[in-house]
């Protein structure tokens, strides 16, 4: 078969995985905070139903809401499945792998917040507007920690684009066990958990006016475009998990455009956002949500751990 | 064998540094304190890994003490210290952490730039490990100099000590063992010296914030 039919199949493979997978994700990882807690918890399924159930119910807009708000949900889902597509997740060669540079990854997250955050402010609530507020200050943080961290590791590889950096990765492991490696991927963490709005950061099961930050945003959704909000965001988590898994353990991911390879890339994939998952989960459970006020010196921290990165790739090239 | 040693090592000399940078980033005390648990055990790990690679036994059983002593024994002295109040936090540093993160990268680099020499006289995979250990020493002295609490400041000398016990694993593949076991035990003799002390101070008055105390003012 030709090459271009495999980098088809990687991308489709990598949206349905990330799709259907990260729902069932957050339902694994509620599951495990529930164990840990001595509660039985809902099926591991629970999120998969929840949008089913979504998606079935009739549309229903605010009063004096403009177009933000239909055309939101489809902008984040939208830049969510465009990452996913050409982000190097089950294998090293997706359709227009060339496209997925840091910062085209970065920037199409980036547009998602904002739109999300635009949502937010369009029905002119007081919840709604607070809570994009808070999302954009943790996000002004958190990106840039984001986006230096992973420049560390492309200083090292000598490339931005992501697929090179985990090929690079996969054959050098002198740079895989590095101290750069080691803390860009302590910054990574405390982002993703950031940007996922995960616990020190933002509690995703909490309906309190005072803690809430990214349930504020999305407050006036309903039905289909609250199903389509929810997607685009688990998305979202599983995009940024699977960077992470692939950037730092990059064995697996399928290199050669076979099917043998491919089955190993999807299998490898999975298990990592498996082992993940479960240890976000259990720092989620050992952990309270952060006072908002102690945040920025959280991601300072992170950034801190990406400059160090940085510096240390610098020194040593 | 060769890759997996190469790996191990660079793990365990990059946990070692990103504990102590860790150790400036956090507040409370139990974290510090468990922080240098974990790195005093990939201090440990470290000598292992070098004893199993030369086949050198006398470095394998300074690898096994370095577990047991600043992986277990210390920190644990450190834990009982700080549980007489168990929240007790690095509330006002003299530099403040933000601060004191861009002062650990300065350090960092200001050691890889020292030891580029040292490690251009015998270039190894270990030797060129040297600056993280030369920059954990450089983080346990600022730690020492910026932390109000009395036990952040033992946990900085034990920085230093963890620091300086790396450079000799990394450059010479350790001291001799009498003169490793010596220095432990003395580091662990400091240790429990300084914890009567606190205990005392803070028998005599509630206040162990050292710099808050009148009466070590000259």
């Amino acid at each position: 078969m030709t090459t271009t039919l495999w980098s088809w199949t990687t991308s489709l493979l990598q949206v349905v995985i990330v799709g259907v997978g990260s729902l069932i994700l957050i339902g694994f990882m509620a599951k495990v905070k529930a164990r840990a807690e001595g509660r039985v918890g809902s099926p591991v399924t629970q999120p998969l139903r929840d949008v089913r159930k979504l998606l079935r119910k009739e549309r229903l807009h605010a009063h004096h809401s403009s177009l933000v708000l239909p055309f939101a949900p489809m902008i984040i889902t939208a830049t969510a499945v465009v990452a996913v597509w050409i982000s190097p997740l089950v294998g090293t060669h997706p359709v227009m792998v060339s496209g997925a540079d840091i910062f085209v990854i970065v920037y199409l997250l980036l547009t998602g917040s904002v739109a999300a955050a635009l949502a937010g402010l369009d029905a002119a609530t007081a919840f709604g507007g607070m809570g994009s507020s808070r999302a954009m200050t943790i996000g002004a943080l958190a990106e840039p920690a984001l986006l230096v961290g992973v420049i560390a590791l492309a200083i090292q590889s000598g490339s931005s684009n992501l697929a090179v950096i985990v090929a690079s990765t996969l054959h050098n492991s002198d740079h895989a066990f590095g101290p750069v490696h080691l803390f860009a991927l302590g910054a990574l963490v405390i982002v993703v958990i950031a940007e996922t709005g995960r616990i020190p950061v933002d509690n995703p099961a909490t309906h309190l006016e005072l803690t809430m930050v990214h349930e504020a945003m999305i407050l006036e959704y309903a039905g289909p475009e609250l199903a389509l909000v929810t997607l685009g965001e688990a998305m979202r988590l599983g995009l940024l998990f699977s960077l992470v898994a692939n950037l730092f353990f990059p064995w697996g991911v399928a290199t050669s455009s076979s099917a043998a390879a491919l089955a190993l890339g999807v299998a490898a994939l999975v298990a990592k956002l498996l082992v993940l998952a479960l240890v976000v989960a259990l720092i989620e459970v050992r952990s309270a949500k952060l006072r908002l006020f102690r945040l920025p010196e959280l991601l300072a921290g992170a950034f801190a751990l990406s400059v160090l990165a940085i510096v240390m790739g610098l020194v040593t090239r | 064998m060769n890759a997996a040693y190469v790996a191990a090592l660079q793990v365990g000399a990059g946990v070692v540094l990103f504990c102590a940078v860790m150790t400036l980033w956090r507040r409370g005390v139990r974290t510090i304190v468990s922080l240098l648990g974990v790195q005093g055990l990939a201090l440990g790990a470290v000598a292992l890994v070098l004893g199993l690679h030369e086949r050198n036994a006398a470095l394998l059983a300074s690898g096994g003490l370095v577990v047991i002593l600043k992986g277990v024994v210390i920190p644990g002295v450190l834990l009982r210290a700080s549980r007489l109040d168990p929240l007790s936090r690095e509330t006002r540093p003299l530099v403040n952490v933000p601060a004191s993160l861009v002062a650990a990268a300065v350090l960092i680099v200001l050691s890889y730039v020292s030891s580029a020499r040292l490690t251009s006289l015998a270039p190894s995979v270990a030797t060129r490990l040297v600056p993280l250990g030369v920059a954990t020493i450089l983080v346990g002295y600022f730690m020492l100099v910026t932390r109000r609490r009395a036990v952040s400041k033992i946990v900085g000398l034990i920085l230093v000590d963890n620091g300086i016990a790396l450079v000799a694993y990394l450059l010479t593949s350790g001291v001799p063992f009498v003169v490793e076991m010596g220095s432990s035990i003395d580091v662990l003799l400091v240790v429990v010296v300084l914890q009567f002390l606190l205990l005392s101070m803070r028998r005599h008055s509630d206040v162990d914030a050292l710099t808050e105390r009148r009466e070590l003012h000259d």
